[in-house]
């Protein structure tokens, strides 16, 4: 076959390895992204390489999660290690004999928290802070003598932070970094998009892309939107922010949403998936609170109200005129 | 193209491809749902295909296939849609050889796709899970063992890697990215792959 221009795997498997390296290591900037955007988007060849190998380092992101203590791991509450996890532990101990020296001196370890998709989670930290994980959301917590770090891997939290200025408390997503200035606040990452929404109190938002490092103060209703190389910051009423923490309660709270938009909502908390057949169905504007797992209130609510069609295939909805 | 195993629930040829599916849609199913198969293709393609050599070309190009078509329409049934898959593209892969042994063409044809399933899928209970990587580190080289502990577990910037074993970045960005593969193949395609032991 190989007479035939096959694409070698090899070579893709290790071009592959190295943008995920630069992916993964310090200096990574939005050219960057882009990049390796085009690089993923020339071939499916190129695409299921890089996923395969991103899918498998984030699982090994596991070991982390075992490497500590047992009395550690139990202490939290809402610790998210699963039950099959603890069984582990034992294994870890095997590992931590033979792989030698280097896993030895492991640092005082980061705690690490998710939920599934439609969960919610509450943390209560020692300090008296509280962090809310919403659906589909990955996080980790690092807590030393001078300062708390919250990496936001995926997904949406709510942070109610007891301030302490000697020991800063600082949400990182990516290259960006919020820092708790004394508040409440509320932190969503969608891939290269990070939302920032002040609830009460201020924080700082630096986004550090290599060569555009940026600040910004955020006060009580300032919701900061970062793209991979723009950042925009808006006002929005006490009531609008408080229904978009609507899952919070529980629920989605659409107050003039499009279709489009309240579909694509409810896809981020259930198994079961909405699509809206065309843009025209998509702008149609709604009202309603929500359950956040009651799909079927929903597209009842299209049918009945809207006069919509709605079909059913399996898990997924396609909601037409 | 390939075949689309399951025919549409609907009846009568509606092959509606779904809105708004994009490019995320299939990475999602190609990771939730085509990796694990991964250990089972694998397994597949060693029985038959003579040359070992080959086998990451054409797992990549079973890759490359599926999501192609799944772009089009994500399977109902992953499982026998990849292994369907899996044995076209040998056929046509025995064909272009032009000598090609009619004998294993036959053979392939002849193949019952649903009988080489591996039973039920294997859950992978975490233990399993931790022996395999355990199995993947203890495979690297020593000095790519430690950068993977330490990016990986101590969570150190490749600045801090190469201070502390004294090395180049370059040094630390080499053995990362084999560190990267060697996991996968640790996780996903056990029996490890032959060629890449090095």
């Amino acid at each position: 076959m190989s007479q035939l221009q096959r694409k070698d795997a090899n070579n893709i498997e290790a071009c592959a390895a190295a943008w995920l390296e630069r992916r993964v290591s310090e200096d990574w900037n939005a050219e960057d992204a882009r990049a390796l955007e085009a690089w993923l988007a020339q071939s499916w060849a190129h695409r299921t390489a890089y996923l395969r190998l991103e899918a498998a380092w984030t699982r090994a992101d596991r070991l982390s999660a075992l490497r500590r203590p047992v009395s550690e791991r139990d202490k939290g509450r809402g610790v998210a290690l699963k039950p099959a996890l603890k069984i582990a532990a034992i294994a870890v101990a095997a590992i931590a004999m033979s792989a030698g020296a280097a896993l030895l001196f492991l640092p005082p370890g980061e705690t690490n928290y998710a939920t599934a998709v439609g969960a919610h989670k509450t943390i209560n930290l020692a300090d008296g802070s509280r962090i809310e994980l919403n659906t589909d959301t990955v996080l980790r917590i690092a807590q030393s003598g001078s300062r708390r770090t919250v990496w936001l891997d995926r997904g949406e939290a709510f942070f109610q932070v007891r301030h302490d200025a000697s020991r800063p408390f600082v949400v990182a997503t990516g290259a960006r970094r919020i820092t708790d200035l004394g508040t409440k606040f509320v932190v969503r990452r969608d891939h290269d998009q990070l939302q920032v929404a002040v609830v009460e109190g201020r924080v700082r938002l630096d986004t550090g892309e290599r060569g555009h490092p940026h600040s910004a103060l955020l006060t009580q209703g300032d919701v900061a939107i970062a793209k991979t190389n723009t950042m925009s910051v808006t006002k929005k009423s006490p009531m609008k922010l408080a229904n978009e923490l609507g899952w919070r309660r529980g629920v989605l709270v659409f107050d003039h949403t499009t279709l489009a938009a309240a579909a694509q909502e409810f896809n981020r908390y259930n198994r079961e998936k909405l699509f809206v057949a065309d843009t025209a169905t998509g702008r149609l504007a709604i009202y309603g609170t929500f359950p956040t797992g009651d799909v079927k209130a929903f597209t009842r609510v299209a049918q009945q109200v809207l006069g919509l069609h709605v079909e059913t295939l399996g898990s997924e909805s396609v909601i037409s005129r | 193209m390939v075949e689309i195993l399951e025919p549409n629930r609907e009846g009568v040829g509606v092959l509606r491809p779904r809105p708004d599916m994009n490019a995320r849609d299939v990475d999602d199913w190609f990771v939730r749902e085509v990796l694990p198969l991964e250990a089972a293709l694998m397994q597949f393609l060693n029985h038959n295909w003579r040359n070992k050599s080959e086998i990451a070309d054409l797992r990549q190009d079973i890759y490359e296939r599926v999501c192609e078509a799944a772009q089009e329409q994500l399977p109902h049934n992953t499982k026998p849609f990849v292994f369907t898959t899996a044995r076209n593209l040998l056929i046509d892969r025995v064909r272009e050889k032009r000598f090609v042994l009619l004998d294993t063409v036959a053979k392939l044809e002849a193949l019952d796709i649903a009988s080489n399933e591996p039973g039920a899928e294997r859950v992978v209970i975490a233990r399993e899970e931790l022996q395999r990587l355990q199995a993947a580190l203890d495979c690297l080289p020593r000095q790519c063992r430690k950068t993977v502990v330490m990016a990986k577990i101590d969570g150190l910037s490749r600045r801090e890697i190469a201070v502390r074993m004294g090395v180049s970045e370059e040094t630390v960005k080499m053995h990362l990215a084999n560190g990267m593969r060697a996991l996968a193949d640790a996780l996903y395609s056990v029996p490890a792959n032959p060629e890449r032991s090095a």
